[in-house]
């Protein structure tokens, strides 16, 4: 006699406790294996793209701040190249470096936060999440200083940034950069060499250099399968061709590579926020601009290496003082394509952690 | 070398047993509720009074004491988790309510009983209700042969290590029924991963006690109390006790085995559905079953009760289990847990493994010194654990089953066509 047997469906989310916000995943499970995986998201869509149309140049800036919550700079960052390139300008330069700087800054807080959840996913109670929160609030200090917001920055302009840095500005990035390294190694020892750690991610949620490809996922984890491609070497904007630093690269593209990765990139990271800061020209910090701009007609195509991946504004214009139409390329979105075949065979367990090693962020994935 | 119990009953307390100077001076803090008890099971009662009253009332008092004492410590045990683990997470923890947030546990308590009950209209409501219970009660019947200071034990049974084994498997029952009449898949998948484990923890945790009952050549936990009157047990056996240590946690569903209740995971794992007191009552449950564990850990390879004379025997004990409730505290704040599959390799890879070792090296160390263990085998032994233990972690490690792919067809439609 066979016992009938089927797949036990469950929903993952939107309300639970690791989906980063509104994701939620339909799982087939056959016992504790996944057997087949729909995520289904859309529950933070706000229109973004369609608000832009109706705000002048320089109001969407605000928009980018929500895309993702968590890195805000880069995404400003993203845009007001976008429409630098529109309008055939460019930032003077120590605007191009104070951007450069801030968001390299927003990169070290966002990885933070990534190797926080990423840790508490995976059963660490809290306090890894604590010391990576202890860590990024101090940035979050500095962004405080420069622009009185600490998470809706919308500090970049068109044309430079909003602001020049204030005096108390240097000394405080001085004391943060003294102490950063020795909290990255903290960090690094408090669980890098842990035998559950390694179990838990060594050989799991394995993708491969071609499967990356193939679903077009940029960022951490396309380098984590072996790929170098980073947008600051690879096509360099802004001062990037100016600075050293390195791009680590991962072997195996499994969820360690994820996890270590960004540890590294952290640490390139504190190197280029470091070389900003010794080089920083003077000069103005932002051009001299209409508050209304009418760039010409035609399109531009504006992208960064977010800390997610590559994220990109595709912005037309009919000459009007509105973007006629913007599409934003956002890679926590795209990354998610591959998220289904990662899963599957799997156990609960390494579903969260996989989940948690793209890194995704839902305001950025439901714009 | 078996200890005759009743002739180390009737031995007189020496400074090693903590409260013995106390009572010499004639004040005794703990009363001497097993005494009394076989006092008035042997017919020495006054008179007028049948004995079967005199026993029926002096055991419900006593068990009353005992539960009192599970249950008073369970608010504190959870409040010194709040406390300890905001100090490692850069937090303060709970300070608000009382002094030092001392009062915490009574606002929550207050807060638990007052709250609504909720049951799931689709639950099976007397399986429900029942869970609760049958979780929590094997929990304190654990209570019952814990030697707590000389002399002072609820109930002095010969076969009190057996007991509790068999008491506190138990509650896993509690959990399945619990995770099953919710009807809720996190709580199924909570309740199954414990049907799941439970054999692979259990057989480890058994057999680290063998060596410790090998040594006393006694099964009464008195008995191996008085057994460790020169040597706690933890330097005759590191390796039992490190194997001990790691099955209790699992035990316990303590990080890094608590995915029965993986937040992250399963939200809450078998208790989701659960609210009100009927959460209260598992959690009073679960730290309860912490409070025993850590005194049958004490008991069993800190030598309970004994200390230096100026502090009472009960308080070294409390002392002691204090010590390993924060080591388990620690162990949660800092460590990730464990996959399904991970835990069971690690029990039968490399948990039962170690505990026939440890087996068989005690027996073949008692075989060639029958009078008592030379002093110069403790270093030996740490040696040998600490040997034991980086060797079987290399060759069996923890690694757990790689990707299983089902040859199934996709489930969901809109996905198929991708």
């Amino acid at each position: 006699m066979t016992l009938k047997t089927e797949p036990i469906t469950v929903n993952i989310g939107p309300q639970h406790p690791s989906t980063h916000g509104v994701f939620r995943l339909r799982v087939a499970f056959d016992g504790e294996v996944i057997q087949d995986v729909e995520p289904v998201f859309g529950y933070l869509h706000r229109g973004s793209e369609k608000l832009a149309e109706e705000r002048t140049y320089t109001q969407v800036v605000t928009l980018t701040d929500r895309l993702d919550y968590v890195a805000p700079m880069t995404s400003n960052q993203a845009y007001v190249l976008a429409v630098e390139r529109l309008m055939g300008i460019e930032a003077p330069e120590r605007g191009q470096y104070i951007r450069v700087m801030m968001a390299e800054l927003m990169r070290i807080a966002s990885h933070l936060m990534m190797i926080g959840f990423f840790l508490q996913d995976m059963g660490a109670f809290g306090t890894p999440l604590m010391y990576t929160f202890r860590e990024r609030e101090d940035i979050l200090d500095l962004f405080e200083m420069v622009c009185g917001a600490r998470i809706t920055v919308t500090y970049m302009r068109v044309g430079g940034v909003q602001a020049d840095l204030p005096p108390e500005f240097t000394p405080a990035l001085e004391r943060f950069l003294a102490k950063i390294p020795g909290q990255i190694d903290d960090l690094e020892q408090l669980l890098s060499g842990n035998e559950i750690l390694i179990a838990r991610t060594k050989n799991v949620g394995l993708l491969s250099a071609e499967a990356a490809i193939n679903g077009s996922v940029t960022g951490p984890a396309l380098r984590a399968s072996g790929v170098d491609w980073d947008l600051r070497k690879s096509d360099p904007y802004e001062i990037y061709d100016q600075l050293e630093f390195d791009v680590p690269i991962g072997e195996n593209g499994d969820n360690y590579d994820r996890f270590v990765l960004r540890l590294e990139e952290m640490r390139q990271s504190v190197r280029i926020v470091r070389q900003c800061k010794e080089q920083m020209p003077g000069g103005p910090h932002r051009l001299e601009l209409p508050m209304l701009l009418r760039p010409p007609a035609g399109d531009a195509y504006g992208r960064v290496e977010a800390p997610k991946g590559e994220l990109g504004f595709y912005l037309v214009s009919d000459g009007s003082i509105a973007p006629y139409r913007c599409a934003i390329r956002s890679p926590s979105f795209i990354n998610l394509t591959v998220l289904r075949d990662m899963l599957i065979g799997w156990k609960l367990a390494d579903m969260v952690t996989i989940f948690g090693s793209l890194d995704v962020n839902m305001g950025e994935v439901d714009r | 070398m078996p200890v005759d119990r009743l002739a180390t009953g009737c031995q007189p307390l020496g400074f090693w047993d903590g409260m013995g100077l106390w009572e010499q001076w004639g004040i005794n803090f703990f009363p001497r509720l097993g005494d009394t008890m076989c006092r008035a099971m042997g017919g020495a009662t006054p008179g007028g009074i049948p004995d079967w009253l005199i026993f029926a009332i002096l055991g419900l008092a006593g068990a009353f004491a005992v539960v009192n004492v599970a249950m008073l410590g369970v608010p504190y045990v959870i409040l010194l988790e709040r406390k300890l683990l905001g100090r490692f997470q850069h937090r303060v923890g709970p300070n608000r309510v009382g002094f030092f947030g001392l009062l915490q546990p009574m606002a929550d308590g207050i807060k638990l009983m007052t709250k609504e009950d909720i049951t799931p209209r689709v639950a099976d409501k007397l399986v429900f209700s029942l869970a609760p219970l049958v979780f929590v009660v094997p929990v304190l019947l654990m209570f019952a042969p814990l030697p707590w200071a000389p002399h002072a034990v609820l109930a002095d049974l010969d076969v009190g290590i057996l007991y509790i084994v068999a008491v506190t498997s138990a509650a896993e029952i509690g959990v399945f029924m619990g995770g099953w009449s919710s009807n809720n898949k996190f709580s199924l998948f909570g309740a199954m991963r414990v049907v799941a484990l439970v054999v692979s923890y259990e057989i480890p945790l058994v057999l680290a006690i063998v060596g410790v009952v090998m040594l006393t050549g006694s099964l009464n936990l008195a008995a191996i109390v008085e057994g460790q009157r020169f040597v706690p047990n933890l330097l005759w056996q590191p390796l039992g006790f490190i194997v001990f240590m790691i099955a209790v946690s699992a035990e316990l569903n303590r990080a890094p085995f608590d995915l029965l209740e993986a937040d992250s995971e399963l939200v809450s794992g078998f208790h989701t559905e659960y609210s009100g007191m009927k959460w209260g009552v598992i959690q009073i449950g679960e730290y309860a079953a912490i409070i025993g564990f850590s005194g049958i850990i004490a008991t069993l390879f800190l030598s309970g009760w004994k200390g230096p004379a100026p502090m009472p025997g009960y308080l070294w004990f409390v002392l002691k289990m204090g010590m390993i409730i924060s080591g388990f505290i620690w162990v949660r704040a800092t460590i990730p847990r464990l996959r399904v599959d991970q835990i069971m390799n690690l029990g039968w890879k490399f948990l039962l493994p170690l505990a026939l070792i440890n087996i068989f090296v005690t027996a073949g160390e008692i075989l060639a010194y029958p009078d008592g263990l030379p002093v110069w085998l403790i270093p030996v032994n740490f040696a040998f654990a600490a040997i034991v233990v980086a060797v079987a972690a290399r060759l069996l490690g923890i690694q757990g089953q790689p990707r299983q792919v089902v040859p199934a067809p996709p489930v969901f439609e809109t996905m198929a066509s991708s």
